[in-house]
């Protein structure tokens, strides 16, 4: 049985003006458990802690209530008043007589009946509490950043340069992502290369961050602090710690006809490659699909031209196992298929392109070396027509498209627009938008330079169809504005596509019990609280892949995610929230019903072997809560069964006494 | 006994987050709602088991009604989801079972929403004072 | 009635112990009465061809039998599941409650299984012997000097008027012919009780409910109850009771238990065949179907291994708990 006192505060007035709080203090004296009861004029101040300090020791209490504001308000202070008088702090609760009672009844004689209920209420819980101890954790101070982008790489660089360790698992042979592959970027058009590339050589010169490219993530276990990762570091058959990347071999590879996927397979590379210039890091790949020696043993000239030796036909996929304290998820996104639309002649016609292929054709170190051209006749395009949204806020057609609006297209749209008009002022642009949506530093202004100072045709109105017809393409469009019916003759039509999450990000996800919402972007913890946290603790989100974002606003997600990662390194010790879930494992019948309900994926479950009462053992699937991980929601508690699942400081003992007490 | 006077006992559970933070600004304002609602925190609306509400209304109390945090703001992302899901499903069994339908309610309170808070409880303490008595849940057993 | 006979159920299970597949068989055994089937285990064939019972009367669905049974078996365990049981069978795999390749599943056709109470209802108390002949049941009893006639159609189980699925959904092997997923209209009688008005509802269950002696046997033969330790048998849940404390006892332990297991429930209808006092138990399960149908899409726990049932799931577009009664106005 507890020894419980009782403290009834008036808050000068607050309380004690509607509340009879000697009638409270008096009535609770005859509680179960109650073996001291008192009330003061202000119980959080010094003299009324002092006063519960000297009656914890006086009546040898070993549990407290306090009567008074909201435990929002005071329940950290009267818990730490019972730690220095040497009881549990779990061992108090609170009655909010204040917030919930005084100041929202009027009447003395209501309002002091209600406040011994919820005092009553408040001591039949407080006869059901455990002390609590919250557990503890160590930190592994090393982070691993998924996804070598813009995104993974400004995360990486702050938190390398906080001191701490960090590794970028990269799927493809170099880092840089998207923002390798544009030209300008919007809206200052200074050129992707000469921002991202210098960014690129501080990673790899850092001495904290460690590169894994042509690499995947493919195992996740453990917890905020400490998590156990796999990486997967692909063959690339070339030893990356001799190669030099001098580009020989690349040279004397005969297979030449293999589409480039940098280039978005506007041109071709070789079987052995590099894939640009300024790759980090600066070393070749085999891909294993088109190399004559890997494929049937018979070439092998990469190796004698070689002149370090790098060259290496038999490596293997190699499995490296290290230990991280937190991981940051960089996975960014990929444009839609433009397959299924159809009515934009996409497949029938090469001059039809999305906005990244027309990024690379403008691009000096693309395809066309920088020169616009018609991918079908390497022609100079008269008559281009940008096309907004497609397959983006398309409610319609979600079995192609996304609901969502991609956000970026609107002002890269623009830029190219802009840019073309720049260097070729004898072409026409038309650009064909549901809306403009520009909001960000100097984007408005930018859009509108792009029609008052460079004569861009913007046109609200969707395109209809698009028919190639001889060497143009038939555009048929509405203009919303005129209310008429237009029809161009387009050399070359570029469709903004959406956006879409990378496709590892949805098995990563899994991987890290991390949540996802139905377009397969990361859930953040809070919407506009903790943008950059995951709920999964320990799980950061940097970029694109939290939700569809430009540049300058993926840099700041990316210092945001890391400070959070530096923040959580920075302790030697995880204090948790002792307010678990636990499990009683001789109930639990392992039946995975909480783990599917549970946020944060802190239920895990083993084979368990018991004693049973004839001597025989047993062995059964029980659950396990991760205390590191576990938040304390109790939307396990419910979803049990077997009511195994209880959450310790609200255990379902304790809320039923209180249902009691206020019904009784 | 006269009607005016009967006074129903309910019973709020209100999650940390949100609905006992909007519980405590409709305080601050000094919105009154009735005393006879008595606030039970728990971390969550999806700690609230189907269970605790059946006990609240075997042992006495009149209406029962779960405040959480609005779908999408919940604390822990996704409680209030379930929440939504058990209780529509239990709420739907206990009219089934012709228990009166405006005896339970979920409703989403935000820690802003002091005035929602306050009207809500106003609104639902009339409803149910006008049922009466909670005879059904407190006594079922056929006696002839 | 019954198209598959006791004699081939008896070869395949032979076969199976002889060629070492199975090391037990869990089947129906003779009981006090011809109608009244015991589940048994047999080891061997002789013990079938003594023991071994089956006909119109074998409903049990043995799948909970399994959550037991395997932990304590060396080898697999031979079991023959009716398509409503492979529902069950699944769900307990979802759930993880047996180990799945301790158990040879045979699936075996069934043509509905009568109810002994409606037979009874019939040719009053004293039933010798019951015979099938084709559609008929050939009923002898002490007070009667004729032998009685009765349709089966007549006196089929109530679960079997509604039956939801002539399919396996699970099986290692299957004898006679698999059948269809049908469309039963087993949510008409629930339907039906929507239509009452609050207070007819309310007489309803009030009369039904009432009955009830809590005597368990919902709970113990029900395949979705099969927690290590029920709610209601344990002192720290607060809710442990075993009989009718008081008058709302009875009530708070149905709609506990079918909350328990509602989006597991595969409506095999085996809480209504053993309940003593014929309480309708069923219903409050499908209310629940009906209602996660018609919220949240349509579900069958147990149609496949592994799915997550709608209530540990969401999403961000549910329906709020305040418009489940005012979906139609």
């Amino acid at each position: 049985m507890q020894r419980v006192g009782v403290f009834v505060c008036w808050c000068g007035s607050n309380i004690a003006g509607t509340v009879d709080v000697q009638a409270v203090s008096e009535a609770l004296k005859n509680e179960p458990g109650v073996v001291f009861s008192t009330n003061y004029q202000y119980m959080c101040s010094q003299a009324g802690q002092d006063m519960i300090k000297n009656a914890v020791k006086e009546h040898r209490l070993t549990g407290i209530v306090v009567c008074s504001c909201s435990p929002r308000m005071h329940e950290a202070t009267f818990r730490k008043t019972a730690a220095a008088a040497g009881i549990n702090p779990y061992m108090v609760e609170i009655a909010n007589i204040r917030e919930q009672c005084s100041w929202v009844h009027k009447d003395m004689l209501t309002g002091t009946e209600k406040a011994i209920i919820l005092g009553k209420a408040a001591v039949a819980k407080v006869n059901l509490n455990t002390p609590l101890i919250p557990g503890e954790s160590p930190v592994t101070k090393r982070a691993l950043v998924i996804g070598g982008g813009i995104a993974g790489i400004q995360t990486a660089l702050d938190i390398a340069d906080a001191g701490f360790p960090v590794d970028i698992v990269e799927k493809q042979p170099t880092i840089g992502g998207k923002m390798a592959q544009l030209d300008k970027t919007f809206p200052t058009l200074d050129c992707a290369a000469c921002i991202l590339t210098p960014k690129m050589v501080d990673v790899a010169q850092n001495e904290n961050i460690r590169i894994f490219s042509y690499s995947e993530v493919t195992e996740v276990k453990g917890f905020v602090g400490n998590f156990d990762v796999t990486i997967k570091k692909k063959a690339r058959f070339v030893n990356e710690d001799i190669c030099t990347g001098c580009g020989a071999c690349v040279e004397k590879c005969p297979m030449k006809k293999v589409p480039n996927e940098f280039n978005l397979g506007m041109d071709n590379r070789h079987a052995i490659y590099i894939p640009f210039a300024q790759a980090v890091p600066k070393v070749a790949t085999i891909d294993p699909n088109a190399c004559n020696m890997l494929k049937n043993g018979k070439c092998g000239l990469c190796a004698r031209v070689c002149a370090a030796g790098a060259i290496d036909y038999k490596q293997k996929d190699q499995f490296i196992e290290e230990k991280y304290g937190a991981i940051v998820v960089a996975t960014g996104f990929n444009p839609i298929s433009m397959e299924k639309f159809d009515e934009y002649a996409y497949s029938q016609s090469k001059d039809v392109i999305t906005s990244l292929e027309f990024e690379r054709l403008t691009n000096a170190a693309g395809p066309s070396a920088g020169k616009l051209i018609r991918p079908s006749d390497g022609k100079h395009p008269h008559t281009i027509v940008f096309v907004q949204c497609v397959g983006s806020r398309c409610e319609s057609c979600a079995e192609k498209g996304k609901e969502y609006c991609s956000k970026i297209c609107c002002m890269y749209t623009a830029k190219h627009a802009m840019l073309t008009r720049d260097k070729y002022p004898d072409t026409e642009v038309y650009v064909f938008y549901i809306d403009v949506r520009t909001p960000g530093k100097n984007f408005d202004e930018f859009y509108r330079r792009a029609v008052e100072e460079y004569g861009v045709k913007y046109v609200k109105g969707m395109v209809g169809k698009i028919v190639p017809e001889g060497d143009k393409l038939k555009v048929q469009a509405s203009d919303l504005i005129a209310n008429r019916q237009l029809h161009i003759d387009a050399d070359l039509v570029v469709l903004a596509a959406a956006i879409e999450p990378d496709k590892s990000a949805r098995p990563l996800a899994t991987m890290l019990t991390a949540s996802m919402d139905t377009n397969d972007f990361f859930t953040e913890a809070h919407p506009k609280l903790r943008p950059v946290e995951s709920p999964t603790a320990g799980v950061f989100l940097s970029g694109a892949c939290q939700g569809p974002k430009d540049i300058p606003e993926t840099v700041s997600q990316a210092g945001a995610a890391a400070a959070k990662v530096i923040g959580l390194l920075a302790k030697d010790k995880l204090m948790g929230n002792p307010c678990v879930a636990q499990s009683d494992e001789l109930m639990c019948n392992g039946c995975s019903t909480c783990a599917n309900v549970c946020p944060y994926g802190a239920i895990s479950y083993e084979d368990k072997e018991f004693r049973m009462p004839d001597r025989t053992t047993k062995i059964r699937r029980v659950a396990a809560v991760n205390p590191a991980v576990c938040q304390g929601c109790g939307a396990c508690t419910v979803a049990c069964p077997s009511g195994a699942m209880d959450l310790k400081g609200f255990a379902n003992s304790q809320i039923m006494a209180e249902v009691d007490a206020i019904c009784k | 006994m006269q009607v005016n006077e009967y006074k129903p006992l309910i019973v709020a559970f209100c999650c940390n987050w949100c609905s006992y933070a909007g519980a405590d600004l409709a305080g601050n304002n000094r919105l009154a709602y009735p005393a006879d609602v008595k606030i039970i925190r728990v971390p969550c609306s999806c700690r609230v088991n189907p269970m605790f509400i059946l006990r609240a209304f075997q042992r006495g109390a009149d209406g029962v009604i779960i405040c959480g945090c609005h779908p999408g703001d919940c604390h822990y992302t996704s409680g209030n989801y379930y929440t939504r899901r058990r209780m529509a499903a239990l709420f739907s069994m206990l009219d089934f079972l012709g228990i009166e339908r405006e005896r339970t309610r979920v409703e989403w309170v935000s820690a802003a929403e002091g005035a929602k808070f306050a009207a809500t409880m106003n609104d639902f303490a009339q409803k149910v004072a006008a049922l009466g008595e909670n005879k059904r849940l407190e006594d079922l057993r056929c006696k002839k | 009635m019954q198209k598959i006979t006791r004699e081939q159920l008896i070869e395949k299970a032979s076969e199976l112990l002889a060629n070492g597949t199975v090391s037990c068989v869990l089947g129906w055994g003779a009981g006090e009465f011809g109608y009244d089937v015991t589940p048994t285990v047999f080891k061997t064939a002789e013990e079938m061809k003594t023991g071994f019972v089956f006909s119109d009367f074998c409903g049990a669905n043995f799948s909970k039998y399994l959550v037991a049974k395997t932990q304590k078996t060396e080898g697999k365990i031979l079991v023959f599941l009716k398509p409503c049981d492979t529902y069950s069978f699944n769900q307990l795999l979802t759930e993880h409650r047996f180990d799945r390749e301790k158990v040879y599943a045979v699936g075996i056709p069934c043509e509905g299984m009568a109810d002994i109470s409606k037979i009874k209802a019939i040719c009053g108390e004293g039933i010798s012997s019951i015979t099938a002949e084709g559609d008929t049941f050939i009923v002898t009893t002490l007070y009667d000097d004729e032998p009685i006639a009765i349709e089966a159609s007549a006196v089929l189980a109530e679960r079997c008027v509604n039956c939801k699925s002539k399919k396996h959904v699970a099986y290692d092997e299957l004898m006679g012919e698999d059948g269809d997923v049908l469309d039963s209209g087993r949510f008409d009688e629930v339907a039906r009780l929507e239509a009452m008005t609050p207070d007819e509802r309310f007489a309803f269950w009030q009369n039904e409910l009432s009955r009830c002696i809590r005597c368990n046997a919902c709970r113990d033969a029900c395949p979705a109850c099969t927690c290590e330790k029920c709610v209601f048998d344990n002192p720290k849940s607060g809710v442990e009771n075993k009989s009718p404390a008081n008058s709302f006892e009875e009530k708070l332990f149905h709609i506990i238990r079918a909350f328990h297991v509602a989006g597991r429930c595969t409506d095999c209808g085996e809480c209504s065949r053993v309940c003593p006092q014929n309480i309708p138990l069923h219903l409050l399960n499908r209310k629940f179907i009906k209602d996660i149908n018609e919220f949240y899409g349509d579900y069958q726990a147990g149609a496949e291994v592994g799915s997550r049932a709608p209530l540990v799931n969401y999403t961000t577009a549910d329906l709020e708990p305040g418009e489940v009664f005012n979906r139609e106005g």
